[in-house]
């Protein structure tokens, strides 16, 4: 508080709101914001209890998978061990790496996320409540199910990077793979929509005056960790999807044998697995940018710094995935870009790991036992950071590749980057949402079991890794020198354990979560999810002067409760909250949130059951539950888009619209992001099908075996005809006279002109006698297909829904934000298959040997 | 120094003996090895220093004097501290890295004995490449002379294998499809145990090599020896090799100048001379050679030879001593 520069106090004049607030303003408000009760809580979509249930099903995971760890590390105990079977083990540490990935780490930093950012940045709520509802319901019955594999002997046993030809139907004939493709291709759906949901949520509701510049770091870290999920997951799930066609239909995409490249697999795994080490990091690293200002008592110093390096990472962390690769025999021209950009992305971290300590050099630190693990994490990290610049030199890396040295390198980078930040905020945050804190005592114990634990767990791993062993073996001979390393690497481990259990304990007897009011500001915080927290988030909701609003504006929590700010009660009678612009955070319009429901539910449910059932190849039972999955959607959008109810005044003289379209619409970002992550999908795709060229052109078509150019001109004149059928139905739905029946039949007889140019194209490669399980290469060109067809079916189905709508009368020129979404959908959808076309016949056109 | 300090310098010595970890990367016998040995030494005291440097200015920015706390806590100080000093360092390091890099290079330029070693799942198909001769064909010991360079030629024929012999140098894949080319050199003569370094299902961690340097005289001698016919002198040794090829061992296993011409495992011409059974899972004794054909699941589970209980076991005495023999 000391280096904060203080305004003075406020006065009564300039506050939004006058006091004190007309009876049965707040009353209503609570009615609005009350959720449902006893088992009914499953409908609830407000971010509090979703971000409750988030963390609660990402920690079970954790301790799921820290179980499977300490299973391999009995097996590994002492040399030629046979507690755990081959198979067993095979199993177990292929599902420890991917849940503690997949299920654990990803989720927790996104619930943790869900919970803090709209108390974090003044909103009410995020902005599409049951979307956030949606990807946790999915997330976890999928990742339940997945789980459960383990216990009836059928979990995938490839490894959590499942490189074929492994992987492929070959050598691993079993379900288990199909359960890693779809169960974690489908969770991965389940990120990118939450993804999408904090993007919005960061960049268009922050309370007024929150300028990008006051931006607490952690809402800086979580819009960037968005991001590189919309652009790094793509690739994976790219990846899971020709891999399942390979292993469903025999499209030889990682057959060498056939023109495939197992390569193929690693470059668009490691696209995706490299930038997922930083978006695990990312979030952990906002988080202590967090709670060292506030246990220093002081603002963090490097702001701008940190935000540039965090920045930084995100872009960085894309350009450096083939350091994952540098033992596969890529030419050391290219290793030594990927060896110098692994090096440079050390510095951002640098910043920040300097950017901590001169905080707390600037304040006090209190040793509080958050302190406690951000100190812990500082250290490991670093040690991380270091051994990550040793295997960053491609010689040190052709020794300490797939062995137990980077086994040690991933945990102090992964457990002492992600899970110790995370334990400090635990321990932090749990205030503002407990009744009552955790124990500062059981804390300290926790603390120091777990960091000696882990030391003593994963420090000897070094050792044992230089001196020859490597990762992933079940068992290992005596005499080699690793038995000691590793029995004293299995206590380590147990010692962890006992901490994360007091850890438990400390939870169980101290952690009474609350809907309603917190223990409150007990460290003496400067960021709005301090202020008095209620089911409604704040009672009003400030104008933001600094970067810690709470140290800089003194009364800012009274006059907040008092409902002297914005949006003291509920201007429209439903769940609300302030929309702002992107940069500036200046109000836009109110956007009324969606209620508790079931439809969501319903739709989460029916889509993991279509994934889990596509495993076991029910395909009947998987389709109807496919089609409940698309219904239960449709029911759930057909209530959102409300009409407008006016203007209304949120206080301080300012009037906002209740309803939006266009580009200042909440929904018209959404569909942007979502077009990002499909634009990403298909330059993977892009990326694949070049990269199997270089490979492998001798597999390419010759000039005279190419397919005739007929049916791909005719198919783009079809798209055009498709985008001019479009371009009519806006243009009449824009007139004065609504004819929805004339706008209805436009979309009908554009959305057939779509399908019918995409079947026209892959008729043409039919009849060419083009099948896709020839080579590598025709599998590509059928894998274009796919994707389009995966488009064309959602812009169908969202076709389908608008004229419902329209035929509804909820549909008209000024109601228009699903005819909006839907022409945004169509414009790329168009786009991506008239390049597809260009692409398939195209390239290989240029590159044809005659 | 020290106690702790003393007894983790002791680890770190006893990491570098041969003796005591025979699979170290950190006991170089060869010149590549050597380079990234002496590297990774410079790495860890460099990020010992570094690691020591962060305690250093934490400690102080927790309980240092005023006047130190101000200067750790300026933004000069992450300027230089995360900064300037991290790109000074990374930019020697990388330099470093590269040079190395470019030696090992340019030593791919010059002639060498080329060894053409494909990973099966779980063990290692070798083949000598000779000048106008059949090429000879080995199987999990790789005999190498000392003091010459050795191209092995690294290849797959089902999953991506790694191979990797940590005192000669760093791995290399073997991946299906391609052909990656990995230089060594063993200065000495010795045993040099290898593994497979990338998971490729099921015995992974059973899938191991031996790499005997020997002088350059006695390897020549070694691979002219192959086109000899082994003697059938004793009674028991010709029962042993009639029934190896009425039992049908020839449809998978390879002896020389026999009919057993199988090239499913691994080659058996020789294999009596070898230190190791099943990819360096097992030592080589009559007994667990006995036990490997009655049962290979026992000492190999997922192994994909299928069990031979059928012998009698005078006929496996016959059976071990014909493999024995064959040198």
């Amino acid at each position: 508080m000391s280096a904060g520069a203080q305004m003075g106090p406020v006065t009564a004049a300039e506050l939004p709101s006058s006091l004190p607030r007309p009876e049965g303003e707040l009353e209503r408000l609570e009615a609005v914001w009350k959720g449902p009760r006893g088992w009914r809580i499953v409908s609830e979509v407000n971010n509090t209890i979703i971000g409750y249930f988030y963390i609660a099903a990402a920690f079970l995971f954790f301790l799921l998978a820290g179980v499977l760890g300490l299973l391999i590390r009995l097996q590994l105990a002492a040399p030629g061990n046979d507690f755990l079977s081959q198979e067993t083990y095979n199993q177990i540490f292929t599902m420890h790496g991917t849940v503690m990935m997949f299920l654990f780490a990803v989720p927790a930093v996104e619930a943790v996320g869900i919970l803090l950012l709209p108390q974090m940045l003044g909103a009410r709520d995020l902005p599409f409540p049951r979307l956030g509802a949606f990807a946790f319901w999915a997330y976890f019955v999928g990742g339940s199910v997945f789980f459960c594999t383990l216990f009836f002997g059928v979990a995938p046993s490839g490894g959590w990077f499942m490189y074929p030809p492994l992987t492929g139907a070959r050598f691993s004939p079993g379900v288990g793979a199909d359960w890693w493709l779809l169960g974690i291709g489908f969770i991965e759906i389940s990120a990118i929509a939450g993804a999408i949901e904090i993007i919005v949520g960061v960049l268009r509701t922050r309370a007024p005056g929150m300028t990008l510049a006051r931006m607490p770091i952690f809402a800086w870290t979580m819009l960037i960790f968005a991001g590189m999920i919309v652009f790094a997951f793509p690739a994976v799930i790219l990846a899971t999807i020709l891999l399942e066609l390979e292993r469903a239909f025999d499209w030889p995409f990682f057959i060498a044998e056939r023109g495939g490249d197992p390569l193929l697999w690693q470059h668009l795994f490691w696209f995706f697995g490299h930038p997922e080490v930083y978006i695990i990091f990312l979030p952990a690293a906002g988080m202590v940018s967090m709670i060292v200002p506030t246990m220093a008592g002081t603002p963090l110093v490097g702001y701008r710094l940190i935000v540039v390096a965090l920045i930084a990472v995100g872009f960085f962390s894309f350009g450096l995935w083939v350091h994952h690769m540098f033992t596969t025999g890529i030419p050391a021209r290219s290793l030594g870009f990927f060896s110098a950009a692994s090096m440079a992305v050390a510095i951002p971290s640098g910043i920040q790991v300097f950017a901590w300590i001169a905080t707390i050099a600037a304040g006090r630190l209190r040793l509080t036992v958050a302190s406690l693990f951000v100190i812990g994490f500082l250290l490991i990290f670093t040690l991380g950071g270091l051994t990550g610049v040793m295997v960053a030199m491609v010689p040190f890396d052709r020794q300490a590749h797939d062995t137990y040295f980077v086994v040690a390198h991933l945990h102090y980078v992964l457990f002492g980057g992600m899970v110790f930040p995370l334990f400090a905020a635990i321990y932090y945050w749990t205030p503002a949402f407990s009744t009552r804190p955790l124990s500062e005592r059981l804390g300290r114990w926790a603390f120091g079991l777990i960091f000696a634990g882990f030391n003593i767990a994963f420090l000897p791993m070094h050792l044992t890794g230089l001196i020859g062993m490597p990762r992933r073996v079940y068992t290992y001979p005596a005499g080699m020198g690793w038995d000691g390393l590793n029995l004293v690497s299995t206590i380590g481990a147990f010692i962890l354990a006992t901490g994360i259990l007091v850890f438990l304990i400390d939870v169980i007897s101290n952690m009474r979560l609350t809907g309603e009011r917190g223990a409150g500001d007990i460290w003496r915080a400067g960021t709005l999810e301090w202020l008095p927290n209620h089911a409604y988030a704040t009672r009003s909701i400030p104008r933001v002067r600094g970067r810690e609003p709470l140290w800089q504006q003194p009364g800012l929590a009274g006059h907040v409760e008092a409902g002297a700010y914005y949006l003291p009660g509920t201007a429209t009678g439903a769940r609300e909250t302030i929309v702002t612009s992107p940069i500036e955070a200046e109000p836009q319009y109110v956007m009324r949130l969606s209620r508790p429901g079931y439809a969501h539910l319903c739709a989460a449910l029916f889509t993991a059951a279509f994934f889990l059932l596509l495993t076991v190849k029910a395909v009947m039972l998987a389709a109807t539950c496919g089609v409940l999955a698309v219904a239960s959607i449709l029911v759930w959008m057909w209530n959102s888009d409300p009409p407008s109810a006016g203007d209304v005044d949120i206080g301080g003289g300012i009037v906002l619209p209740t309803y939006a379209s266009g580009s200042i619409s909440h929904s018209w970002w959404a569909t942007i992001i979502l077009l990002l992550v499909a634009a990403a999908l298909y330059l993977s795709y892009l990326f694949g099908y070049l990269y199997l060229w270089t490979v492998g052109p001798e597999g390419w078509p010759r000039q005279t075996d190419l397919p005739s150019a007929v049916s791909a001109w005719v198919s783009l004149a079809t798209l055009g005809a498709s985008g001019a059928l479009l371009a009519g139905a806006r243009f009449v739905l824009g007139r004065d006279a609504l004819r929805p029946g004339l706008v209805a039949s436009l979309l009908i007889a554009g959305g057939a002109a779509l399908a019918g140019a995409l079947f026209i194209d892959v008729a043409g490669h039919w009849r060419s006698g083009l099948r896709p399980q020839s080579s590598g290469y025709t599998a590509m060109v059928y894998a274009n297909a796919a994707l389009q067809a995966q488009m064309a079916a959602a812009v169908l189905v969202t076709a389908l829904f608008a004229v419902a709508r329209l035929l509804a009368h909820r549909l008209d020129r000024n109601r228009r934000a699903v005819f909006d979404v839907l022409m945004l959908l169509w414009l790329y959808t168009l786009g991506q298959a008239a390049f597809g076309l260009l692409l398939t016949h195209g390239f290989p056109r240029l590159v044809a040997q005659t | 120094m020290t106690v702790r300090g003393r007894r983790l310098a002791a680890i770190f010595i006893l990491a570098a003996l041969p003796g005591w970890a025979p699979q170290s990367a950190l006991a170089p016998a060869g010149d590549e090895a050597e380079r990234i040995a002496l590297l990774s030494w410079i790495l860890f005291v460099g990020a010992t220093a570094i690691l020591l440097i962060v305690i250093a200015a934490l400690a102080l920015a927790i309980h240092g004097a005023e006047p130190v706390r101000r200067v750790i806590g300026s933004e000069g100080a992450i300027r230089w501290g995360g900064i300037v000093f991290p790109s000074v360092v990374l930019t020697l390091l990388l330099g470093y890295g590269l040079w190395l890099m470019r030696e090992a290079i340019a030593a791919q330029t010059t002639p060498a004995l080329r060894i053409a070693v494909t990973g099966e799942q779980w063990w290692w198909r070798v083949d000598y490449q000779r000048d106008g001769a059949a090429p000879v064909r080995e199987a999990n010991e790789i005999r190498i002379p000392v003091g010459r360079e050795i191209d092995f030629a690294l290849r797959s024929n089902d999953v991506i294998h790694s191979f990797w012999v940590p005192s000669l140098g760093g791995k290399l894949d073997m991946i299906p499809g391609r052909t990656n080319t990995l230089r060594l050199k063993a200065e000495r003569p010795g045993m040099y145990r290898g593994q497979c370094a990338e998971y490729c299902g099921g015995p992974h961690a059973l899938m191991a090599l031996e790499i005997v340097a020997v002088p350059e005289a006695e390897f020549q001698a070694w691979l002219a020896a192959a086109d000899a016919r082994n003697e059938l002198a004793e009674p028991k040794v010709a029962a042993g090799e009639k029934l190896f090829l009425s039992a049908g061992c020839g449809a998978c296993h390879a002896v020389r100048g026999t009919q057993a011409a199988g090239m499913v495992g691994p080659d058996l011409s020789r294999v009596g001379g070898r230190r190791f059974l099943a990819a360096a899972t097992l030592r080589n004794t009559a007994e667990n050679l006995a036990g490997f054909i009655t049962d290979p699941q026992v000492a190999k589970p997922g192994a994909l030879m299928p069990p031979f209980e059928i012998f009698t076991s005078e006929e496996m005495d016959a059976l071990t001593a014909y493999l024995g023999s064959l040198r």
